[in-house]
């Protein structure tokens, strides 16, 4: 997972190419969909911030992980303030739909799970990071972040299982 | 519940859609959320080198912009990626592709191509060259549209008349290639001389200036 070490510090666009698409995805599953916008961009300009003193040997996913992870928890922090219920944000706008299972709809699925087993969830089966790297992004011992991504996964079966929308029945 | 859902469910999980449409909304989406990210970093000068790529008849040319000015010009065959790589090295590893910057570059290149420019006017940021190499680069503007010199012609303008290796060394290394026109630059005998361009470029630029053939 580390990038290219040894061959000099890439440029932060090189950075953003290779992984905004997954730092969108992560952040969708975290947040919700609508608040996903707000911190990518937080997170990628944080990023830009910082780049010029980050370790070149250093594993660029896992610090951009660790970045949204923390503009999440902020983002999170605020909307509670505003008191705007978790629960309603994840399930918004629409419960899952029969058909294909559609990437928006998995990403909501994702956000509707307890908070840790959310971040395990993402920061594992989305990015893939090993479970120990997740535990110290998220904080706990690495065997409670290797239970949390089973349970949320259980979880995500249950749900994406009992709604009758799996890739497995259509096809 | 059977293992093929849960696989299913892993391979959703790691891999982003197939769907085309969703694909495009996604490419759409990230788009939009890199004009804001260049919007927010040049708010907080946090964009240390802004680059694009433009057109031109003598292929892809990549212009790299400090907030002080134009800071590199670079042929396809030099490598965009190359290239970039080495400012982050020499400059700030605070790149991206942020074309604003460079709209008045883009501008007058376009024009001079379509003929209706002779020389440019932007700030220039000659920090990529430096002593000897330098003097010739601030030397080489004041030869004019459709005219050339020779590499002892820009020695001896430049004060180091015995410097003509060293001045075919400084346009080799040129850092802004046409905005600072080393393609003037020819040998004693007529020919050509290298280019970063390629001689091919070099030799269609000064036939496009219309310069007349040394002899």
């Amino acid at each position: 997972m580390t990038e290219r070490a040894g061959l000099g510090i890439q440029p932060f666009e090189v950075i953003v190419q290779r992984h905004g698409p997954t730092v969108l995805r992560v952040c969708r599953a975290i947040v919700g969909v609508d608040d996903a916008d707000d911190a990518w961009s937080e997170t990628f300009l944080a990023a830009l911030r910082g780049y010029p003193e980050l370790d070149r040997d250093a594993n660029v996913e896992a610090w951009l992980v660790t970045i949204a992870h923390r503009r999440c928890v902020d983002l999170i922090r605020a909307r509670v303030r505003r008191a705007v219920p978790m629960d309603e944000i994840a399930d918004r706008p629409a419960p899952l739909q029969n058909g294909p299972l559609g990437d928006l709809d998995l990403l909501r699925a994702v956000a509707g799970l307890p908070e840790r087993q959310r971040q395990a969830v993402a920061y594992h089966h989305l990015v893939g990071l090993p479970h120990d790297e997740v535990a110290r992004v998220i904080g706990g011992t690495s065997a409670a972040a290797r239970k949390a991504a089973s349970d949320g996964v259980r979880a995500l079966r249950a749900r994406l299982g009992a709604t009758g929308t799996s890739r497995g029945e259509t096809r | 519940m059977n293992d093929a859902l849960d696989d299913d469910l892993m391979d959703a999980l790691r891999i982003p859609s197939a769907d085309a449409e969703a694909d495009a909304a996604s490419a759409a989406r990230l788009a939009a959320l890199h004009t804001r990210l260049e919007r927010a970093a040049a708010a907080e000068g946090l964009d240390e080198v802004a680059y694009r790529e433009i057109d031109s008849p003598y292929g892809s040319l990549l212009l790299a912009a400090t907030p002080a000015g134009l800071v590199r010009v670079a042929f396809a065959r030099e490598d965009h990626d190359r290239v970039l790589a080495s400012l982050a090295e020499k400059l700030s590893p605070r790149i991206l592709r942020s074309p604003a910057r460079t709209d008045g570059a883009a501008h007058q290149l376009d024009e001079y191509f379509a003929g209706r420019r002779r020389s440019f006017e932007l700030p220039l940021d000659l920090r990529l060259t430096a002593g000897f190499r330098r003097a010739v680069v601030e030397h080489l503007p004041r030869i004019p549209f459709g005219s050339t010199e020779s590499y002892a012609e820009v020695a001896l303008a430049t004060g180091s008349p015995k410097a003509v290796r060293a001045v075919g060394t400084a346009c080799a290394t040129n850092p802004l290639p046409i905005v600072v026109p080393c393609h003037r630059v020819v040998r004693a005998d007529g020919t050509i001389g290298q280019y970063l361009g390629g001689t091919e470029a070099k030799t269609a630029l000064l036939a496009f200036e219309g310069a007349r053939p040394r002899d």
